[in-house]
Protein backbone atom coordinates (compact mmCIF):
# COMPACT_ATOMS: atom_id res chain seq x y z
CA UNK A 1 0.00 0.00 0.00
CA UNK A 2 1.08 3.56 -0.63
CA UNK A 3 -0.25 7.09 -0.30
CA UNK A 4 1.31 7.93 -3.70
CA UNK A 5 -0.87 7.66 -6.81
CA UNK A 6 0.41 5.36 -9.57
CA UNK A 7 0.12 5.17 -13.35
CA UNK A 8 -0.05 1.52 -14.48
CA UNK A 9 1.37 2.54 -17.88
CA UNK A 10 5.07 2.71 -17.16
CA UNK A 11 4.29 1.73 -13.59
CA UNK A 12 3.04 -1.88 -13.71
CA UNK A 13 4.51 -4.77 -15.68
CA UNK A 14 1.54 -6.88 -16.79
CA UNK A 15 3.84 -9.79 -17.61
CA UNK A 16 5.23 -10.05 -14.08
CA UNK A 17 2.91 -8.04 -11.83
CA UNK A 18 5.83 -5.88 -10.69
CA UNK A 19 5.40 -2.18 -9.90
CA UNK A 20 8.01 -0.57 -12.14
CA UNK A 21 7.59 3.20 -11.62
CA UNK A 22 11.09 3.90 -10.29
CA UNK A 23 9.87 7.10 -8.61
CA UNK A 24 7.14 5.26 -6.70
CA UNK A 25 7.61 3.99 -3.12
CA UNK A 26 6.30 0.54 -4.16
CA UNK A 27 8.83 0.22 -7.01
CA UNK A 28 9.97 -3.41 -7.23
CA UNK A 29 6.98 -4.82 -5.32
CA UNK A 30 5.12 -7.73 -6.94
CA UNK A 31 1.43 -6.87 -6.62
CA UNK A 32 -0.12 -9.84 -8.41
CA UNK A 33 -2.49 -11.81 -6.22
CA UNK A 34 -2.20 -9.21 -3.43
CA UNK A 35 -4.44 -6.32 -2.42
CA UNK A 36 -3.12 -3.02 -3.75
CA UNK A 37 -4.11 0.13 -1.85
CA UNK A 38 -3.52 3.48 -3.56
CA UNK A 39 -5.25 6.88 -3.45
CA UNK A 40 -5.98 6.85 -7.22
CA UNK A 41 -4.20 6.59 -10.58
CA UNK A 42 -2.12 9.36 -12.02
CA UNK A 43 -1.14 10.23 -15.57
CA UNK A 44 -1.70 8.07 -18.57
CA UNK A 45 -5.12 7.03 -19.83
CA UNK A 46 -3.50 3.69 -20.77
CA UNK A 47 -3.63 2.50 -17.13
CA UNK A 48 -6.93 0.74 -17.87
CA UNK A 49 -5.49 -1.21 -20.80
CA UNK A 50 -2.49 -2.35 -18.72
CA UNK A 51 -4.70 -3.56 -15.87
CA UNK A 52 -6.91 -5.44 -18.35
CA UNK A 53 -3.83 -7.19 -19.78
CA UNK A 54 -2.77 -8.08 -16.24
CA UNK A 55 -6.19 -9.61 -15.48
CA UNK A 56 -6.00 -11.70 -18.68
CA UNK A 57 -2.42 -12.76 -17.90
CA UNK A 58 -3.22 -13.60 -14.27
CA UNK A 59 -0.80 -10.98 -12.92
CA UNK A 60 -3.33 -8.43 -11.65
CA UNK A 61 -3.72 -7.53 -7.97
CA UNK A 62 -6.38 -9.64 -6.22
CA UNK A 63 -8.23 -6.39 -5.45
CA UNK A 64 -7.54 -2.67 -5.54
CA UNK A 65 -8.53 -0.24 -2.77
CA UNK A 66 -8.63 3.49 -3.54
CA UNK A 67 -9.57 6.55 -1.49
CA UNK A 68 -11.48 8.18 -4.38
CA UNK A 69 -13.60 6.63 -7.12
CA UNK A 70 -11.06 5.74 -9.80
CA UNK A 71 -12.74 5.30 -13.16
CA UNK A 72 -9.59 3.89 -14.79
CA UNK A 73 -9.45 0.90 -12.44
CA UNK A 74 -13.24 0.46 -12.47
CA UNK A 75 -13.31 0.30 -16.26
CA UNK A 76 -10.61 -2.37 -16.39
CA UNK A 77 -12.69 -4.51 -14.05
CA UNK A 78 -15.90 -3.93 -16.04
CA UNK A 79 -14.23 -4.78 -19.37
CA UNK A 80 -12.54 -7.83 -17.80
CA UNK A 81 -16.04 -8.93 -16.79
CA UNK A 82 -17.53 -8.25 -20.27
CA UNK A 83 -14.66 -9.95 -22.11
CA UNK A 84 -13.58 -12.78 -19.82
CA UNK A 85 -16.10 -12.95 -16.97
CA UNK A 86 -13.18 -12.04 -14.66
CA UNK A 87 -13.93 -8.77 -12.80
CA UNK A 88 -11.63 -7.81 -9.92
CA UNK A 89 -12.88 -5.98 -6.82
CA UNK A 90 -12.21 -2.23 -6.95
CA UNK A 91 -13.33 -0.71 -3.66
CA UNK A 92 -13.37 2.87 -2.41
CA UNK A 93 -12.45 3.26 1.26
CA UNK A 94 -12.11 6.40 3.39
CA UNK A 95 -8.73 8.03 3.89
CA UNK A 96 -8.99 7.19 7.60
CA UNK A 97 -9.57 3.50 6.86
CA UNK A 98 -6.76 3.58 4.34
CA UNK A 99 -4.39 5.16 6.87
CA UNK A 100 -5.24 2.40 9.36
CA UNK A 101 -4.11 -0.34 6.95
CA UNK A 102 -0.58 -1.69 7.12
CA UNK A 103 1.55 -3.51 4.58
CA UNK A 104 1.11 -7.23 5.12
CA UNK A 105 -2.40 -7.02 6.67
CA UNK A 106 -4.61 -9.95 5.69
CA UNK A 107 -7.86 -8.73 4.14
CA UNK A 108 -11.08 -10.66 3.68
CA UNK A 109 -13.10 -8.90 0.97
CA UNK A 110 -16.76 -9.86 0.72
CA UNK A 111 -19.06 -9.72 -2.30
CA UNK A 112 -21.04 -6.84 -0.72
CA UNK A 113 -17.89 -4.71 -0.47
CA UNK A 114 -17.26 -5.21 3.26
CA UNK A 115 -13.61 -5.65 4.15
CA UNK A 116 -12.44 -7.49 7.26
CA UNK A 117 -8.88 -6.84 8.40
CA UNK A 118 -6.82 -9.63 10.04
CA UNK A 119 -10.02 -11.37 11.19
CA UNK B 1 -18.87 3.00 -0.20
CA UNK B 2 -20.60 3.75 -3.48
CA UNK B 3 -23.56 1.47 -4.06
CA UNK B 4 -24.16 1.22 -7.78
CA UNK B 5 -27.55 -0.44 -7.47
CA UNK B 6 -29.20 2.44 -5.61
CA UNK B 7 -28.07 5.14 -8.02
CA UNK B 8 -30.45 6.40 -10.61
CA UNK B 9 -29.25 6.66 -14.18
CA UNK B 10 -32.03 7.77 -16.53
CA UNK B 11 -31.64 6.48 -20.08
CA UNK B 12 -33.45 7.98 -23.06
CA UNK B 13 -35.49 5.69 -25.31
CA UNK B 14 -32.61 5.69 -27.79
CA UNK B 15 -30.04 4.88 -25.06
CA UNK B 16 -32.24 2.02 -23.91
CA UNK B 17 -32.57 0.70 -27.48
CA UNK B 18 -28.79 0.77 -27.87
CA UNK B 19 -28.42 -0.99 -24.52
CA UNK B 20 -30.98 -3.64 -25.51
CA UNK B 21 -29.24 -4.45 -28.78
CA UNK B 22 -31.63 -2.78 -31.26
CA UNK B 23 -28.61 -1.14 -32.94
CA UNK B 24 -26.58 -4.35 -33.22
CA UNK B 25 -24.07 -6.21 -31.05
CA UNK B 26 -21.23 -3.65 -31.24
CA UNK B 27 -23.44 -0.83 -30.01
CA UNK B 28 -24.87 -3.14 -27.33
CA UNK B 29 -21.37 -4.02 -26.05
CA UNK B 30 -20.27 -0.36 -26.09
CA UNK B 31 -23.47 0.80 -24.38
CA UNK B 32 -23.28 -1.93 -21.75
CA UNK B 33 -19.77 -0.80 -20.76
CA UNK B 34 -20.80 2.88 -20.93
CA UNK B 35 -23.85 2.40 -18.72
CA UNK B 36 -21.87 0.50 -16.07
CA UNK B 37 -19.25 3.26 -16.16
CA UNK B 38 -21.93 5.98 -15.97
CA UNK B 39 -22.90 4.45 -12.62
CA UNK B 40 -19.27 4.55 -11.47
CA UNK B 41 -19.23 8.25 -12.40
CA UNK B 42 -22.56 8.65 -10.50
CA UNK B 43 -24.13 10.13 -13.64
CA UNK B 44 -27.87 10.73 -13.72
CA UNK B 45 -27.99 10.82 -17.50
CA UNK B 46 -25.93 10.53 -20.67
CA UNK B 47 -25.27 13.37 -23.11
CA UNK B 48 -24.25 13.78 -26.76
CA UNK B 49 -20.71 14.33 -27.98
CA UNK B 50 -19.71 15.52 -31.45
CA UNK B 51 -16.13 14.17 -31.68
CA UNK B 52 -13.84 11.58 -30.12
CA UNK B 53 -10.13 10.74 -29.91
CA UNK B 54 -9.17 7.13 -29.30
CA UNK B 55 -6.19 6.21 -27.11
CA UNK B 56 -7.07 2.49 -27.12
CA UNK B 57 -4.99 2.26 -30.33
CA UNK B 58 -1.82 1.76 -28.26
CA UNK B 59 -0.98 -1.95 -28.41
CA UNK B 60 -0.22 -3.31 -24.95
CA UNK B 61 -1.03 -6.99 -25.39
CA UNK B 62 -3.56 -9.65 -26.30
CA UNK B 63 -6.46 -8.34 -24.22
CA UNK B 64 -6.56 -4.91 -25.85
CA UNK B 65 -6.31 -6.52 -29.28
CA UNK B 66 -9.10 -8.99 -28.48
CA UNK B 67 -11.27 -6.10 -27.28
CA UNK B 68 -10.68 -4.12 -30.52
CA UNK B 69 -11.23 -7.14 -32.75
CA UNK B 70 -14.39 -8.17 -30.90
CA UNK B 71 -15.89 -4.71 -31.53
CA UNK B 72 -14.64 -4.65 -35.14
CA UNK B 73 -15.94 -8.20 -35.67
CA UNK B 74 -19.37 -7.05 -34.48
CA UNK B 75 -19.26 -4.44 -37.26
CA UNK B 76 -18.69 -1.44 -34.96
CA UNK B 77 -18.79 2.01 -36.57
CA UNK B 78 -18.12 5.31 -34.79
CA UNK B 79 -21.07 7.69 -34.58
CA UNK B 80 -19.02 10.93 -34.53
CA UNK B 81 -15.82 12.15 -36.27
CA UNK B 82 -13.10 10.23 -34.45
CA UNK B 83 -9.33 10.69 -34.56
CA UNK B 84 -6.81 8.00 -33.61
CA UNK B 85 -3.95 8.32 -31.14
CA UNK B 86 -0.50 6.80 -31.62
CA UNK B 87 -0.44 3.10 -32.40
CA UNK B 88 2.09 0.48 -31.43
CA UNK B 89 3.84 0.63 -34.79
CA UNK B 90 5.29 2.96 -37.42
CA UNK B 91 3.27 1.18 -40.10
CA UNK B 92 5.70 1.62 -42.98
CA UNK B 93 9.09 2.00 -41.29
CA UNK B 94 9.12 -0.43 -38.37
CA UNK B 95 11.61 -2.74 -40.07
CA UNK B 96 14.27 -0.02 -39.75
CA UNK B 97 14.22 -0.53 -35.98
CA UNK B 98 14.31 -3.38 -33.46
CA UNK B 99 10.56 -4.10 -33.46
CA UNK B 100 9.92 -7.87 -33.12
CA UNK B 101 7.82 -9.32 -35.93
CA UNK B 102 5.08 -10.79 -33.76
CA UNK B 103 4.68 -7.43 -32.02
CA UNK B 104 4.42 -5.72 -35.42
CA UNK B 105 1.79 -8.20 -36.57
CA UNK B 106 -0.39 -7.74 -33.50
CA UNK B 107 0.03 -3.97 -33.32
CA UNK B 108 -0.89 -3.76 -36.99
CA UNK B 109 -4.02 -5.87 -36.45
CA UNK B 110 -5.03 -3.42 -33.74
CA UNK B 111 -4.50 -0.47 -36.15
CA UNK B 112 -6.68 -2.16 -38.74
CA UNK B 113 -9.41 -2.94 -36.22
CA UNK B 114 -9.78 0.72 -35.22
CA UNK B 115 -9.56 1.97 -38.80
CA UNK B 116 -12.31 -0.46 -39.80
CA UNK B 117 -14.63 1.29 -37.34
CA UNK B 118 -14.53 4.41 -39.52
CA UNK B 119 -11.99 6.36 -37.45
CA UNK B 120 -9.68 8.88 -39.14
CA UNK B 121 -6.14 7.41 -39.18
CA UNK B 122 -4.37 10.46 -37.73
CA UNK B 123 -2.08 8.27 -35.56
CA UNK B 124 -1.03 11.15 -33.35
CA UNK B 125 -1.02 12.11 -29.69
CA UNK B 126 -1.33 15.77 -30.74
CA UNK B 127 -4.70 15.72 -32.58
CA UNK B 128 -5.22 19.29 -31.36
CA UNK B 129 -2.56 20.40 -33.85
CA UNK B 130 -4.48 19.01 -36.83
CA UNK B 131 -7.39 20.53 -38.74
CA UNK B 132 -9.62 18.22 -36.71
CA UNK B 133 -9.02 20.10 -33.45
CA UNK B 134 -12.19 20.72 -31.44
CA UNK B 135 -13.77 24.12 -30.94
CA UNK B 136 -14.40 26.17 -27.82
CA UNK B 137 -17.25 24.68 -25.80
CA UNK B 138 -17.51 21.54 -27.98
CA UNK B 139 -18.48 18.37 -26.08
CA UNK B 140 -16.00 15.60 -26.92
CA UNK B 141 -14.76 12.25 -25.58
CA UNK B 142 -10.99 12.24 -25.73
CA UNK B 143 -8.43 9.73 -24.50
CA UNK B 144 -4.63 10.36 -24.17
CA UNK B 145 -3.73 12.39 -21.09
CA UNK B 146 -1.81 15.13 -22.92
CA UNK B 147 -4.56 15.57 -25.52
CA UNK B 148 -7.24 15.73 -22.83
CA UNK B 149 -5.50 18.47 -20.87
CA UNK B 150 -4.76 20.49 -24.05
CA UNK B 151 -8.33 20.22 -25.38
CA UNK B 152 -9.84 21.30 -22.06
CA UNK B 153 -7.35 23.98 -21.08
CA UNK B 154 -6.03 25.57 -24.27
CA UNK B 155 -9.00 25.04 -26.63
CA UNK B 156 -11.82 25.20 -24.08
CA UNK B 157 -13.43 22.05 -25.47
CA UNK B 158 -15.01 19.78 -22.84
CA UNK B 159 -13.90 16.26 -22.10
CA UNK B 160 -13.59 14.07 -19.04
CA UNK B 161 -10.32 12.20 -18.53
CA UNK B 162 -11.39 9.17 -20.57
CA UNK B 163 -9.48 5.95 -20.09
CA UNK B 164 -8.54 3.61 -22.95
CA UNK B 165 -11.38 1.28 -23.96
CA UNK B 166 -14.09 3.69 -22.78
CA UNK B 167 -13.14 6.30 -25.41
CA UNK B 168 -14.16 3.96 -28.24
CA UNK B 169 -17.43 3.02 -26.46
CA UNK B 170 -18.29 6.74 -26.34
CA UNK B 171 -17.39 7.14 -30.02
CA UNK B 172 -19.57 4.18 -31.07
CA UNK B 173 -22.61 5.35 -29.09
CA UNK B 174 -22.01 9.10 -29.47
CA UNK B 175 -22.84 9.39 -25.75
CA UNK B 176 -20.97 10.11 -22.51
CA UNK B 177 -21.96 10.30 -18.84
CA UNK B 178 -23.11 13.88 -18.16
CA UNK B 179 -20.62 14.56 -15.39
CA UNK B 180 -17.31 16.17 -14.52
CA UNK B 181 -15.60 18.46 -16.98
CA UNK B 182 -18.49 18.25 -19.46
CA UNK B 183 -20.39 20.61 -17.10
CA UNK B 184 -19.36 24.28 -16.79
CA UNK B 185 -19.71 24.38 -13.00
CA UNK B 186 -17.07 21.66 -12.58
CA UNK B 187 -14.47 23.56 -14.58
CA UNK B 188 -13.60 26.22 -11.99
CA UNK B 189 -10.04 26.48 -10.73
CA UNK B 190 -9.40 24.82 -7.36
CA UNK B 191 -5.75 25.44 -6.51
CA UNK B 192 -4.02 28.79 -6.92
CA UNK B 193 -0.35 28.49 -7.88
CA UNK B 194 1.52 31.81 -7.68
CA UNK B 195 4.86 32.14 -9.44
CA UNK B 196 6.90 34.36 -7.14
CA UNK B 197 10.54 34.92 -8.03
CA UNK B 198 10.83 33.25 -11.46
CA UNK B 199 12.95 35.58 -13.65
CA UNK B 200 11.59 36.43 -17.13
CA UNK B 201 14.69 34.96 -18.81
CA UNK B 202 13.71 31.56 -17.35
CA UNK B 203 10.11 32.09 -18.47
CA UNK B 204 11.16 32.42 -22.11
CA UNK B 205 13.42 29.34 -21.97
CA UNK B 206 11.76 26.32 -23.64
CA UNK B 207 12.65 23.98 -20.77
CA UNK B 208 10.69 26.14 -18.29
CA UNK B 209 7.28 24.83 -19.41
CA UNK B 210 7.88 21.06 -19.03
CA UNK B 211 9.55 21.69 -15.65
CA UNK B 212 6.68 23.89 -14.47
CA UNK B 213 4.16 21.31 -15.74
CA UNK B 214 5.92 18.50 -13.87
CA UNK B 215 5.72 20.55 -10.67
CA UNK B 216 2.09 21.56 -11.21
CA UNK B 217 1.04 17.94 -11.76
CA UNK B 218 2.62 16.92 -8.47
CA UNK B 219 0.97 19.76 -6.59
CA UNK B 220 -2.48 19.62 -8.18
CA UNK B 221 -2.76 15.79 -8.49
CA UNK B 222 -6.38 15.43 -9.68
CA UNK B 223 -7.44 19.05 -8.99
CA UNK B 224 -7.74 22.03 -11.34
CA UNK B 225 -4.75 24.36 -10.95
CA UNK B 226 -4.69 28.05 -11.85
CA UNK B 227 -1.20 29.31 -12.68
CA UNK B 228 -0.84 32.97 -11.84
CA UNK B 229 2.08 35.34 -12.35
CA UNK B 230 3.47 34.41 -15.78
CA UNK B 231 5.18 37.47 -17.23
CA UNK B 232 5.38 36.19 -20.79
CA UNK B 233 2.67 34.77 -23.02
CA UNK B 234 3.41 31.08 -23.68
CA UNK B 235 3.01 29.76 -27.23
CA UNK B 236 1.02 26.72 -28.32
CA UNK B 237 3.95 24.28 -28.10
CA UNK B 238 4.92 25.61 -24.68
CA UNK B 239 1.38 25.04 -23.39
CA UNK B 240 1.49 21.58 -24.98
CA UNK B 241 4.72 20.79 -23.08
CA UNK B 242 3.32 22.15 -19.82
CA UNK B 243 0.11 20.13 -20.15
CA UNK B 244 1.82 16.87 -21.11
CA UNK B 245 4.10 17.18 -18.08
CA UNK B 246 1.26 17.97 -15.65
CA UNK B 247 -0.79 15.05 -17.00
CA UNK B 248 2.15 12.69 -16.42
CA UNK B 249 3.21 13.62 -12.88
CA UNK B 250 -0.42 14.18 -11.86
CA UNK B 251 -3.93 13.37 -13.02
CA UNK B 252 -4.55 16.93 -14.19
CA UNK B 253 -7.16 17.23 -16.97
CA UNK B 254 -7.64 21.02 -16.95
CA UNK B 255 -5.58 24.04 -15.96
CA UNK B 256 -6.19 27.76 -16.30
CA UNK B 257 -3.72 30.59 -16.90
CA UNK B 258 -5.40 33.98 -16.46
CA UNK B 259 -5.13 36.08 -19.61
CA UNK B 260 -3.93 33.09 -21.65
CA UNK B 261 -6.40 30.17 -21.58
CA UNK B 262 -9.93 30.83 -22.88
CA UNK B 263 -11.95 30.16 -19.73
CA UNK B 264 -9.74 32.47 -17.67
CA UNK B 265 -9.94 36.04 -18.99
CA UNK B 266 -9.22 37.07 -15.38
CA UNK B 267 -8.09 35.35 -12.18
CA UNK B 268 -11.62 35.74 -10.78
CA UNK B 269 -13.12 34.11 -13.87
CA UNK B 270 -10.66 31.19 -13.62
CA UNK B 271 -12.16 30.40 -10.20
CA UNK B 272 -15.74 31.19 -11.32
CA UNK B 273 -15.81 33.71 -8.44
CA UNK B 274 -15.10 30.98 -5.87
CA UNK B 275 -12.20 30.87 -3.40
CA UNK B 276 -9.22 28.58 -4.05
CA UNK B 277 -9.18 25.56 -1.75
CA UNK B 278 -5.42 25.98 -1.49
CA UNK B 279 -2.82 28.59 -2.48
CA UNK B 280 0.80 27.69 -3.16
CA UNK B 281 3.72 29.97 -3.96
CA UNK B 282 6.33 28.53 -6.31
CA UNK B 283 9.88 29.78 -6.18
CA UNK B 284 12.92 29.30 -8.38
CA UNK B 285 14.16 26.72 -5.87
CA UNK B 286 11.02 24.58 -6.38
CA UNK B 287 11.66 24.68 -10.13
CA UNK B 288 15.28 23.58 -9.69
CA UNK B 289 14.16 20.57 -7.66
CA UNK B 290 11.51 19.67 -10.27
CA UNK B 291 14.06 19.96 -13.07
CA UNK B 292 16.42 17.60 -11.21
CA UNK B 293 13.61 15.05 -10.77
CA UNK B 294 13.21 14.77 -14.55
CA UNK B 295 16.74 13.37 -14.85
CA UNK B 296 17.38 9.81 -13.73
CA UNK B 297 20.88 9.47 -15.26
CA UNK B 298 23.91 10.25 -13.13
CA UNK B 299 26.69 10.44 -15.73
CA UNK B 300 27.20 12.02 -19.13
CA UNK B 301 26.76 8.85 -21.21
CA UNK B 302 24.53 9.45 -24.24
CA UNK B 303 23.17 6.90 -26.73
CA UNK B 304 20.19 8.72 -28.16
CA UNK B 305 18.49 12.09 -28.17
CA UNK B 306 14.74 11.78 -28.56
CA UNK B 307 12.36 14.65 -29.29
CA UNK B 308 8.64 14.76 -29.93
CA UNK B 309 6.45 13.75 -26.98
CA UNK B 310 3.81 14.94 -27.59
CA UNK B 311 4.38 14.60 -31.33
CA UNK B 312 6.61 17.31 -32.83
CA UNK B 313 4.73 20.15 -34.54
CA UNK B 314 5.68 22.04 -37.69
CA UNK B 315 6.76 24.99 -35.52
CA UNK B 316 9.06 22.68 -33.53
CA UNK B 317 10.59 21.27 -36.74
CA UNK B 318 11.22 24.88 -37.81
CA UNK B 319 12.86 25.63 -34.48
CA UNK B 320 15.06 22.51 -34.67
CA UNK B 321 16.29 22.81 -38.28
CA UNK B 322 18.64 25.82 -37.87
CA UNK B 323 20.23 24.21 -34.79
CA UNK B 324 21.22 21.20 -36.93
CA UNK B 325 22.28 23.09 -40.05
CA UNK B 326 25.80 22.10 -41.13
CA UNK B 327 26.36 19.93 -38.03
CA UNK B 328 26.61 16.17 -37.54
CA UNK B 329 25.64 13.82 -34.76
CA UNK B 330 28.57 12.23 -32.91
CA UNK B 331 29.32 8.73 -34.27
CA UNK B 332 26.95 6.12 -32.78
CA UNK B 333 24.78 8.77 -31.10
CA UNK B 334 21.30 8.84 -32.57
CA UNK B 335 18.83 11.69 -32.88
CA UNK B 336 15.18 10.70 -33.24
CA UNK B 337 12.12 12.91 -33.71
CA UNK B 338 8.67 11.35 -33.20
CA UNK B 339 5.77 12.99 -35.01
CA UNK B 340 2.73 12.35 -37.19
CA UNK B 341 2.63 11.60 -40.92
CA UNK B 342 0.77 14.86 -41.57
CA UNK B 343 3.24 16.99 -39.62
CA UNK B 344 6.27 15.31 -41.22
CA UNK B 345 4.73 15.97 -44.63
CA UNK B 346 4.36 19.66 -43.78
CA UNK B 347 7.89 19.82 -42.36
CA UNK B 348 9.24 18.28 -45.54
CA UNK B 349 7.38 20.80 -47.70
CA UNK B 350 8.74 23.58 -45.52
CA UNK B 351 12.27 22.29 -46.13
CA UNK B 352 12.90 21.45 -42.46
CA UNK B 353 13.90 17.81 -42.94
CA UNK B 354 17.06 18.25 -45.02
CA UNK B 355 19.09 19.56 -42.09
CA UNK B 356 17.79 16.71 -39.91
CA UNK B 357 18.79 14.10 -42.48
CA UNK B 358 22.28 15.46 -43.12
CA UNK B 359 22.79 15.72 -39.35
CA UNK B 360 22.17 11.97 -39.20
CA UNK B 361 18.79 12.27 -37.49
CA UNK B 362 15.70 10.16 -38.11
CA UNK B 363 11.96 10.58 -37.96
CA UNK B 364 9.43 8.04 -36.71
CA UNK B 365 5.71 8.48 -37.32
CA UNK B 366 2.42 6.89 -36.10
CA UNK B 367 3.90 5.98 -32.71
CA UNK B 368 6.59 6.95 -30.19
CA UNK B 369 9.43 5.28 -28.29
CA UNK B 370 7.08 4.57 -25.35
CA UNK B 371 4.44 2.82 -27.46
CA UNK B 372 6.55 0.57 -29.70
CA UNK B 373 9.62 -1.55 -28.80
CA UNK B 374 11.81 0.12 -31.41
CA UNK B 375 14.96 1.04 -29.49
CA UNK B 376 17.99 -1.17 -30.17
CA UNK B 377 19.12 -3.10 -27.05
CA UNK B 378 22.31 -1.02 -26.74
CA UNK B 379 20.38 2.20 -26.18
CA UNK B 380 20.52 2.73 -22.42
CA UNK B 381 21.05 6.48 -21.99
CA UNK B 382 18.52 8.90 -23.45
CA UNK B 383 18.30 12.66 -23.48
CA UNK B 384 15.12 14.59 -24.18
CA UNK B 385 13.44 17.98 -23.90
CA UNK B 386 10.12 16.27 -23.14
CA UNK B 387 8.97 15.88 -19.55
CA UNK B 388 6.66 13.09 -20.69
CA UNK B 389 9.50 11.05 -22.19
CA UNK B 390 11.62 11.83 -19.13
CA UNK B 391 8.82 10.74 -16.81
CA UNK B 392 7.95 7.42 -18.46
CA UNK B 393 11.18 6.18 -20.09
CA UNK B 394 12.81 4.73 -16.95
CA UNK B 395 9.71 2.63 -16.05
CA UNK B 396 8.63 1.65 -19.58
CA UNK B 397 12.00 1.21 -21.28
CA UNK B 398 14.39 0.64 -18.41
CA UNK B 399 16.66 3.38 -19.75
CA UNK B 400 18.35 6.26 -17.97
CA UNK B 401 17.21 9.68 -19.05
CA UNK B 402 18.52 13.25 -18.87
CA UNK B 403 16.19 16.19 -19.30
CA UNK B 404 17.46 19.33 -21.08
CA UNK B 405 16.41 22.18 -23.36
CA UNK B 406 16.18 21.69 -27.12
CA UNK B 407 19.56 23.32 -27.65
CA UNK B 408 21.12 21.22 -24.83
CA UNK B 409 19.80 18.12 -26.61
CA UNK B 410 21.28 19.12 -29.98
CA UNK B 411 24.62 20.13 -28.48
CA UNK B 412 24.81 16.82 -26.62
CA UNK B 413 24.08 14.86 -29.81
CA UNK B 414 26.97 16.71 -31.49
CA UNK B 415 29.43 16.21 -28.62
CA UNK B 416 28.36 12.63 -27.95
CA UNK B 417 27.85 13.19 -24.23
CA UNK B 418 25.32 14.96 -22.05
CA UNK B 419 26.02 18.69 -21.83
CA UNK B 420 23.62 21.20 -20.35
CA UNK B 421 23.79 24.96 -20.16
CA UNK B 422 23.21 25.64 -16.45
CA UNK B 423 23.49 29.43 -16.67
CA UNK B 424 19.78 30.04 -16.13
CA UNK B 425 19.25 27.30 -13.55
CA UNK B 426 22.24 27.83 -11.27
CA UNK B 427 21.56 28.62 -7.56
Amino acid sequence: MSAEPLSFWGGYNHKTGEITDRRHPLSGTIASGRVLALPFTRGSSTTTAVLLEAVRAGTAPAAILTTAVDSFFALASIVADEMYGMPIPIIVISREDSAALQNGDKLDIRENGFIYVNS
Amino acid sequence: MVNLETMSLRLTKRDQDMFDGAHGPAVRMAMSILVRMAKVYAAEQLMDISAAHIDSTIYIGEAGLEFAERLAGFGAKVAVPTTLNVSGLDEHHWQEWSVPEDWARNAHRQMIAYQSMGCIPTWTCAPYQTELKPKFGQQIAWGESNAIIFANSVLGARTERYPDLLDICCAITGRVPAVGLHLAENRAGEILINLTDIPPEIQIDDSFYPVLGHLIGKIAQDRIPVVNGLQVRPGEDQLKALGAAAASSGAVALFHIPGVTPEAPTLKAAFQDRQPIRTIDLSMQDLRVARRELTSADGDRLDMVVLGSPHFSLAEFKQLAPLLEGRHAYPDVRLLVTSSRAMVHLAKKAGCLDALESFGGKVTVDTCILATPMLPPGVKALMTNSAKYAYYAPGLLGTQVTFGSLSDCVRSAIEGRVVRDETLWRD
